[in-house]
């Protein structure tokens, strides 16, 4: 079956997609909730900003990537200041590429379930004694749980195929950040078909599952909105 | 508990809303749609908030030039239109929602007690989804009730309902004012629930409120366009004295005089609100002796409008109580009606209201 090698680049992809989407959930639901509630007028402009990685080729977030995180840019710069790692060619710098790269199928699957609660609930909550933190926890969180589900799901899985960022910012060390899609690569490169099918096949198969589990238990939902 | 409010809305045009209410009872905010009337309840609530408002309820002030209290910091019940419960939670969830987030010397009412009344014993592990639109308002207004507001807010709970679950839920909201002896502001535009309901009017009109106090003073004031309403009508407040078997009829003591309604027994000294439409009364000179009509009394003419060429109404006092009539301006002018004379109404019929 798998060579012990595509094990480590299918455990690196399942691990790297664990910790963006656990980031991006952390990070993406303030920011999910600004976007539902707020009334700014520029609310839009940050909206496009969320949107964009659905746009861009990959290969452009990663250039950018590479040049903020490599050693002579502002944050690779930053790292070695203080004495750190460079974040290029890293774990850790697949990580910040992940978020970047996966942040619109997070966020807008959050910003729509919030949306879609309305105000009556908040009021409600808030004129039986709950503070806006309380309202949120209590009421929203648990309202939006449907979109918490297609958040995590397509984070996740979304991370899992990820391919031109990792080129540019990661590059292929095995166990740091040679993930799944760069080990099918090289197996095609190296004409080992055998092999780039099997990690292929697993891939959509893990896909497909879970947005099966996702279509499944939510009626209703939108995949992604542009 | 006296209520001070001046709330400057800014919409299309600026409503000027002011008023000043000893809300013991129920208060109800009455006027056209569209008038603002839920924009006055969600200010009272601080969900709105306007600049240059002033609220003050009993002695804490809520809202001046410097203080804003936040929803959740009012001890004010909400019951919204449509009945927006949690709909992640039970209906015994929802309940003791506002009830753990009150502390426990505030609390008022047990949660037996609000169950009780509102009757919600069988329906308490459902989901809201699985309740008829009745049940939702119940379970609303139960879920209000448990965190012991000092004021009920009611923004037309019963708008959304077909007329016999509105028929259903009104006993209800009747008790809950008896028994909980809170006081309740209720949004309506409906004739009939306020008729039924209300105590107090807050009367809005063109943008402003044009007065407050007691509903059957302001039915019958002619300063008022209530008055001169097509249906017109003026409350009489009655209790239950006696019933006489073998002609069906039920004696009750009003403002008016002894009333006589007939019909099934009614409960001895049980209260009722009398509804007297203005088209129903007619006015004779002398007390008619042969008529059909049970309810006649003595009345002094008060004052005289003519809506228009055809018709009048006429405020008259009996027993010094404010009632009015329509007639013709034939007929007041055949009967040389004018203010101060002393004539005879006759009330035709009357509707009884709980």
């Amino acid at each position: 079956m798998f060579s012990p090698a595509d094990l480590t680049a299918f455990f690196l992809t399942l691990k790297l997609a664990f910790v963006t989407t656990l980031i991006l959930l952390i990070l993406g639901t303030p920011l999910a909730w600004f976007l539902a509630r707020s009334r700014w007028r520029f609310k839009f402009f940050l909206e496009a900003l969320v949107a964009l990685p659905l746009v861009l080729p990959p290969t452009v977030l990663g250039f950018y990537l590479l040049l903020m995180l490599g050693n002579n840019g502002p944050l690779g710069y930053f790292m070695q200041s203080i004495g750190a790692e460079p974040l290029a060619f890293s774990f850790t710098g697949l990580v910040i590429g992940s978020v970047f790269y996966s942040i619109p199928f997070v966020v807008q699957p959050l910003q729509d379930a919030f949306n879609n609660i309305g105000q009556r609930p908040l009021e409600a909550a808030a004129m039986l004694g709950a503070s806006p933190l309380d309202r949120f926890i209590t009421v929203a969180l648990p309202l939006a749980r449907q979109g918490f589900l297609t958040a995590t799901v397509l984070g996740f899985a979304h991370t899992l195929g990820e391919f031109g960022v990792v080129l540019m910012i990661g590059g292929n060390i095995p166990g740091e950040t040679k993930v799944l899609s760069i080990a099918i690569y090289e197996h095609v490169e190296a004409l080992e078909y055998a092999n780039a099918h099997l990690l292929s096949a697993s891939l959509v198969l893990l896909s497909f599952l879970m947005l099966i589990a996702v279509y499944a238990l939510n009626g209703r939902f939108k995949v992604i909105r542009l | 508990m006296r209520i001070t409010a001046r709330f400057k809305i800014a919409r299309a045009e600026l409503l000027n809303f002011n008023f000043d209410i000893s809300a013991e009872s129920i208060t109800a905010i009455f006027g056209v749609s569209g008038c603002g009337k839920t924009s006055l309840l969600r200010a009272i609530a601080g969900l709105e908030k306007h600049a240059g408002s002033k609220l003050q309820v009993g002695n804490e002030t809520w809202q001046d030039d410097n203080v804003f209290l936040a929803p959740h910091q009012r001890a004010i019940g909400y019951v919204f239109q449509e009945s927006s419960l949690f709909e992640h939670l039970t209906v015994k969830e929802n309940i003791e929602y506002g009830y753990k987030r009150t502390d426990e010397a505030a609390r008022k009412f047990s949660l037996e007690k609000i169950i009780s009344l509102l009757e919600l014993q069988t329906l308490l592990n459902r989901k809201p989804t699985l309740l008829s639109g009745g049940e939702r308002q119940r379970v609303a207004i139960a879920r209000a009730l448990a965190a012991s507001p000092k004021l009920l807010l009611m923004d037309e709970p019963l708008s959304s309902l077909d007329q016999a679950k509105k028929d259903e839920l009104l006993p209800y909201i009747e008790n809950l004012n008896k028994e909980m002896n809170i006081p309740i502001i209720y949004v309506s535009h409906s004739n009939e629930e306020i008729a039924r309901l209300a105590d107090q009017l807050i009367f809005i009109e063109d943008a402003v409120v044009k007065a407050s106090g007691p509903i059957s003073e302001l039915l019958t004031r002619s300063d008022l366009s209530l008055a001169h309403r097509r249906q017109a009508e003026s409350l009489i407040f009655a209790e239950v004295e006696t019933y006489d078997e073998s002609f069906q009829l039920n004696y009750l003591s009003s403002d008016l005089g002894t009333f006589i309604v007939p019909g099934e027994k009614f409960h001895t000294g049980r209260k009722i609100r009398l509804r007297l439409a203005a088209q129903d009364i007619s006015i004779t000179l002398e007390a008619q002796k042969n008529t059909s009509i049970l309810n006649i009394f003595p009345a002094i003419i008060d004052e005289l409008h003519a809506e228009d060429k055809a018709l009048l109404t006429v405020r008259l006092l009996i027993n010094k109580f404010p009632v009015l009539a329509k007639i013709t301006l034939k007929s007041a002018d055949n009967l040389k009606l004018e203010k101060g004379k002393a004539v005879f109404a006759q009330i035709k019929s009357v509707a009884v209201l709980a």
